[in-house]
């Protein structure tokens, strides 16, 4: 306990730029952060939300299509059983890794830098992990009974296979959920305080109080809230990595070419991260413009997300290399076709735009003229989830599409339902970030006021001599 | 018995009990955290037990300065995996080697390395489901009637101002004597606290 006060205090005085710039106190930040949720919200935001909630009601027509009818309304073959679906669902479980990357990983390594962003990529995350969720549960076709997965006794007797890589991610997904969700909830109790303590009518603060649970604030009850955080820390660690792991199990523990390789679960977790820290990018640019919080959410917070983005792209680009290599190394026939069909076959152009897009674009930023750039930024962190989502395709699709026996090779075509529910799942997305932004607090108030210079009990020392 | 432990546990959680003429305690203002940080130091040395400081975020060597030990939530959160890994390891043999077993692919009915990851999962859902819980229960939250709401410069805690609460039902605790200890430590403001939530509940029926 003594050391860690050492180390905190130490770490203030530093001579890093400060993480809040413009020189805000502890009641400028609370009023920048709060006044967002009580004041009418801007136009534009009224312009997205209607684009995003027409989509979302897209998504519901395109799901009710789909139950009606079958899941023969998707393009989904007989070599390619996985179509969309799944290319979709690994896109969104991956986007939805780096908000628990952030509060967790970067909490337990002493990032302070995190938290001016934590709380949007939190939200973040539990958005991308539902919709990530729709998926796998629309593409079991007959979806009445999804609750066969949960180990639920039931007339038949029967239980769930445990031995089963698709029912250990029902349970890594599901948890990833719960776990994500009850770390953003407790790190929201003190900030919902603040909305109560700020409500000007009776209904607003008695909403606020019921969710903030009657928080004070109090020293008894910060001791017991900053332990339970940093345990919520140190579990969400692991699990961060153990989600992507278990999904790419789906791939890498059945014996199709292309799918089964050792390295899939740093792989994987490499580009959810990339992907991941992509999307908090192109959604914080957008926000700290509109919301006006370019103090809290600075320059350097960017960059260093341009810093993760480049290491991450890297070590995704090593490891489509390094599968060519093992390819060719392990001298299996079928191996070798499969990576030969993915970058030359009727799938090149797939292959290709995801190369370019994870591998060559995010070297750039190499540069740090670029890395502090925000339309560069904000072009390449689009760019990067469109590769993200091609790399998705080519893993799933070109790996399947061409089976052992040539008599059942085919070539998977999109239909416009596979396509609509995909920009549907975009709507739910943004509909429930803009309600975020428009109701919560974007920005955790009591963690960003904890590493302002001012919150350490020693500052006052040198500055203010209190009269002894 | 139970309320002999209640009357133990309740002071941890910050709950404490009003005197008879309905006084709370004595909230003073400090001016920033180090001036709390001090003073807190101060009331601890003077005796009282029935204290806490309150501020918008966490000041660093606060529990030293109160007296407080270690969190309880570390061996709750630890309770809570050991729960999640006996259960699944036990969900996992039973279903699969005892209740209904089935040969797939010549596999065992139940080894240790498939039952990995969903015992991972489950140990992590548990300890965190446990180090919430428990940080909630050892916090006496949810409380909803907290006679500090009373107190009209409370509600900036959770803003930028930091204040000491001597509750009355600490041994110690004398109205005119502990406010002329609390503005002795440097308090910017001190304020009597009542608990006014039962008249106001049967004497003011609007």
């Amino acid at each position: 306990m003594k050391s860690a006060n050492n180390t905190a205090s130490v770490s203030v005085h530093t001579e890093d730029p400060p993480l809040v710039t413009g020189n805000l106190g502890f009641h400028e930040i609370t009023q920048l952060v709060s006044y967002h949720t009580e004041k009418r919200p801007p136009a534009m935001w009224y312009m997205v939300l209607a684009v995003s909630s027409t989509l979302l009601v897209m998504l519901l027509a395109m799901i009710g299509y789909l139950f009606w009818n079958g899941i023969g309304v998707w393009g989904n073959n007989n070599p390619v059983g996985w179509g969309w679906p799944i290319v979709n669902f690994v896109f969104w479980v991956g986007i939805g890794h780096a908000g628990t990357l952030i509060s967790a990983i970067l909490f337990l390594f002493r990032q302070k830098w995190r938290t001016a962003i934590n709380r949007s990529a939190e939200a973040m995350t539990l958005f991308a992990v539902i919709c990530a969720l729709l998926f796998p549960t629309i593409h079991v076709g007959r979806v009445w009974v999804i609750y066969w997965t949960l180990p639920l006794p039931n007339q038949m007797e029967m239980w769930p296979q445990f031995k089963s890589p698709l029912l250990w991610d029902v349970f890594a997904v599901s948890v990833y959920f719960t776990v994500s969700l009850i770390f953003w909830y407790v790190g929201l109790i003190p900030d919902l305080g603040t909305l109560r303590d700020r409500a000007r009518t009776t209904l607003r603060r008695r909403i606020m109080a019921f969710f903030a649970l009657g928080w004070t604030g109090a020293n008894r009850h910060w001791r017991n809230y900053e332990k339970a955080y940093l345990l919520l820390a140190a579990l969400a660690t692991p699990l961060v990595l153990s989600v992507h792991s278990v999904v790419s199990f789906d791939f890498a523990v059945s014996i199709v070419p292309g799918w089964h390789t050792t390295i899939f679960p740093p792989y994987f977790v490499a580009g959810a991260i990339f992907s991941g820290f992509a999307m908090v990018m192109t959604l914080l640019i957008v926000a700290r413009k509109v919301y006006g919080i370019r103090n809290i959410i600075t320059m350097d917070h960017l960059e260093k997300m341009a810093i993760i983005i480049l290491v991450t792209g890297t070590m995704v680009g090593f490891a489509y290399i390094t599968e060519f290599f093992m390819a060719w190394y392990s001298q299996v026939e079928y191996e070798q076709y499969a990576f030969l069909n993915r970058s030359t076959g009727p799938y090149a152009w797939a292959y290709w735009t995801m190369m370019s897009c994870n591998l060559l674009f995010p070297q750039f930023f190499w540069i740090k003229r670029l890395r502090r750039s925000i339309p560069f930024l904000f072009v390449t962190s689009i760019i990067v989830n469109i590769g993200m989502w091609f790399e998705r395709f080519v893993i799933t699709v070109t790996s399947l599409h061409r089976d052992f026996l040539p008599s059942s090779w085919d070539y998977f075509n999109p239909t416009i339902v596979d396509v609509l529910t995909l920009v549907g799942s975009f709507g739910l997305f943004l509909t429930l970030f803009l309600l975020f932004l428009r109701f919560l607090p974007m920005v955790a108030m009591a963690e960003v006021k904890m590493v302002l210079p001012e919150a350490d009990p020693h500052y006052y020392e040198n500055h203010t001599t209190p009269e002894e | 018995m139970l309320k002999e432990i209640l009357r133990i546990v309740k002071p941890t959680m910050g709950i404490y009990e009003s005197s008879e003429d309905r006084t709370y305690g004595l909230l003073a203002e400090f001016s920033d955290p180090g001036a709390l940080l001090a003073a807190a130091g101060k009331v601890r040395e003077a005796g009282y037990k029935h204290f806490d400081t309150h501020s918008p975020f966490p000041i660093h060597g606060m529990d030293r300065a109160m007296g407080l030990g270690n969190s309880l939530v570390g061996y709750i959160t630890f309770g809570g995996g050991v729960a999640g890994l006996l259960l699944a390891t036990w969900l996992q043999w039973w279903t699969s080697a005892v209740d209904y077993p089935i040969n797939i692919s010549g596999k065992p009915f139940f080894a240790f390395e498939p039952a990995i990851p969903i015992m991972f999962e489950l140990t992590v859902l548990f300890s965190a489901l446990a180090a919430v819980g428990g940080m909630l229960a050892l916090n006496g939250l949810p409380r909803p009637y907290n006679p500090l709401f009373y107190s009209r410069e409370f509600s900036r805690v959770t803003d930028d101002a930091f204040f000491l609460h001597i509750a009355a039902s600490d041994e110690q605790f004398d109205l005119q004597g502990t406010e002329a200890f609390l503005r002795g430590i440097h308090a910017v403001q001190v304020e009597v606290i009542a608990d006014k939530g039962y008249s106001d509940l049967h004497q003011n029926p609007e």
